[in-house]
């Protein structure tokens, strides 16, 4: 139990509280800005003109294929040596978070959109409703409630996956973690454990309450 | 890797452009032209890459504040261009691609320098030196090579040791693949002795007391250096300059008694460590 005495000790748990708020800061951010480019694409992806159709379709491949590590370094580095832009670690983070969020909620955004019944449509005009009324009060709540558990997924997701941050430099809470660590490496050897079981906790208590809501909203949802 | 992935950009292969002239010329497709002394002094930052995690060179102490041997270096060096240091840290794989994307003005980041490395960035004089070290149980100490002579000596894969030792046949290598089972191999006593950087063993045997470090200097000294942005000739002149002045007044030596001492202890000699005025 040595180990443990760590946690105790001052600055430690404060620190890492720190380097959660920045992990809580990107992922926020990267999710309330993907948000709006995640159903502004999907709309897009539902359109006929097969123009804007192919460009989607190569915007959302290439980031659904390209490692988000391998992203992070091309907006960090390469863009900087390329086109003399010289974004900030944790721009460059955001930058890449949100085009990666918005592809995929894009994706099932139309994916929501298309599982419609087409009769719905029909049936909405029947009663008299114009598009844009048949769009806010029939389609999209429909939608919305096929969208939430996908969502909620990718959001966590993003959360996790912002660890990678620290490789660019970011002292976000994993990288708070492993000064901790290398710091105290001679007084606690064994503290590796117990930083990494708290950071765990850190994640999970992010994550939990997400569900959590989802879980409550779908519930809700079933009975309307 | 993927690090040299973002380096396959379209200027990635033209990093030998001289940037001494003070111009800063940015156009798109260009690599990037690192800040000029001037433009340092005139923003009052100088932007150094340090380690976080490599106690006791390059680490953040326990109220978030960086530490450790390079960064007091960097700090006077700071203090001397008259500006304030801001501190990025790196990774040991990202300290040649934030000089080439021009992200620091210069790496002290306990960066050794290799022949590979020198293509891409520009070495300064070196403030410190690293050797290989011997550790052994203080009841049997090994003090030399020879005494090595028909004993187990426990190394770590991939280390400089591991080449180093080949040469002797008479001594026979254990090797693990992390150094943490290397140096639970010694305290187990599955050998006589281990062998690994001298910074190394030397942090180690100070936190397990029964054991010492009998040899502390061992093999090619390799020099650790700052390091910038290829073809940054006014930085570069400024920093060896500033090195040479530094020597004079042996400030590595008090460097190495503020931040390195209180981990070595009294027994290692500084001279196996430390480099006064680039001099090896």
């Amino acid at each position: 139990m040595h180990g443990a005495e760590i946690l105790l000790q001052p600055g430690v748990f404060p620190r890492l509280l720190q380097g959660l708020w920045v992990t809580i800061w990107i992922a926020g951010v990267s999710v309330l800005l993907s948000l709006p480019v995640g159903l502004v694409v999907g709309w897009l992806m539902t359109l006929r003109n097969p123009i804007v159709r192919f460009i989607m379709r190569v915007y959302l491949d290439f980031i659904r294929i390209m490692p988000q590590l391998a992203l992070l370094f091309i907006a960090f580095y390469g863009f900087a040596r390329a086109f003399n832009w010289n974004l900030d670690a944790t721009g460059a983070c955001v930058l890449v978070f949100v085009l990666w969020g918005g592809a995929e909620l894009g994706d099932l955004v139309r994916g929501a959109l298309e599982s419609i019944p087409r009769t719905q449509y029909e049936s909405a005009q029947v009663l008299g409703l114009n598009s844009w009324q048949t769009f806010s009060r029939v389609i999209l709540p429909q939608a919305l409630r096929r969208l939430l558990p996908a969502s909620v997924n990718l959001i966590t997701r993003i959360v996790k996956t912002t660890s990678l941050a620290a490789l660019l430099g970011v002292i976000e809470v994993i990288k708070v973690g492993q000064q901790i660590i290398d710091a105290n490496r001679f007084q606690y050897p064994d503290a590796t454990l117990w930083i990494y079981g708290v950071i765990f906790f850190m994640y999970f208590f992010v994550c939990w309450p997400l569900s959590i809501v989802a879980r409550r909203l779908e519930k809700r949802w079933a009975h309307d | 890797m993927l690090a040299g992935f973002a380096a396959c950009g379209p200027s990635g292969a033209t990093p030998g452009s001289d940037n001494n002239s003070g111009s800063s010329s940015t156009g798109a497709g260009k690599q990037q032209t690192a800040r000029t002394l001037d433009q340092i002094k005139k923003s009052g930052k100088l932007k150094v890459a340090v380690f976080s995690d490599k106690a006791p060179f390059g680490y953040v102490d326990k109220d978030g504040k960086n530490q450790g041997y390079d960064i007091v270096f960097a700090e006077r060096l700071a203090k001397d261009l008259g500006v304030k240091p801001e501190y990025t840290t790196v990774d040991p794989a990202a300290r040649v691609d934030v000089l080439a994307s021009n992200k620091v003005d210069v790496t002290l980041a306990n960066f050794t320098v290799t022949p590979e490395r020198e293509e891409k960035v520009d070495f300064a004089k070196p403030y410190m030196k690293v050797a290989l070290g011997v550790v052994s149980p203080d009841s049997k100490p090994i003090k030399s090579v020879d005494q090595l002579k028909g004993k187990t000596l426990i190394i770590a894969k991939g280390t400089t040791a591991e080449p180093y030792f080949a040469k002797y046949p008479d001594i026979k290598l254990q090797k693990y693949d992390q150094y943490a089972d290397a140096y639970n191999a010694l305290l187990d006593g599955r050998g006589d002795a281990m062998s690994t950087d001298n910074t190394e063993v030397l942090a180690w045997a100070k936190a397990n007391k029964v054991f010492t470090v009998g040899i502390t200097k061992l093999g090619d000294e390799q020099p650790i250096a700052p390091a910038v942005q290829k073809g940054n000739k006014a930085l570069l002149n400024y920093i060896n300059e500033e090195i040479v002045k530094l020597g004079k007044e042996q400030f590595f030596h008090k460097d190495y008694d503020q931040t390195l001492k209180p981990v070595y202890g009294d027994s290692s000699n500084p001279d196996d460590i430390v480099v006064e005025g680039g001099k090896i």
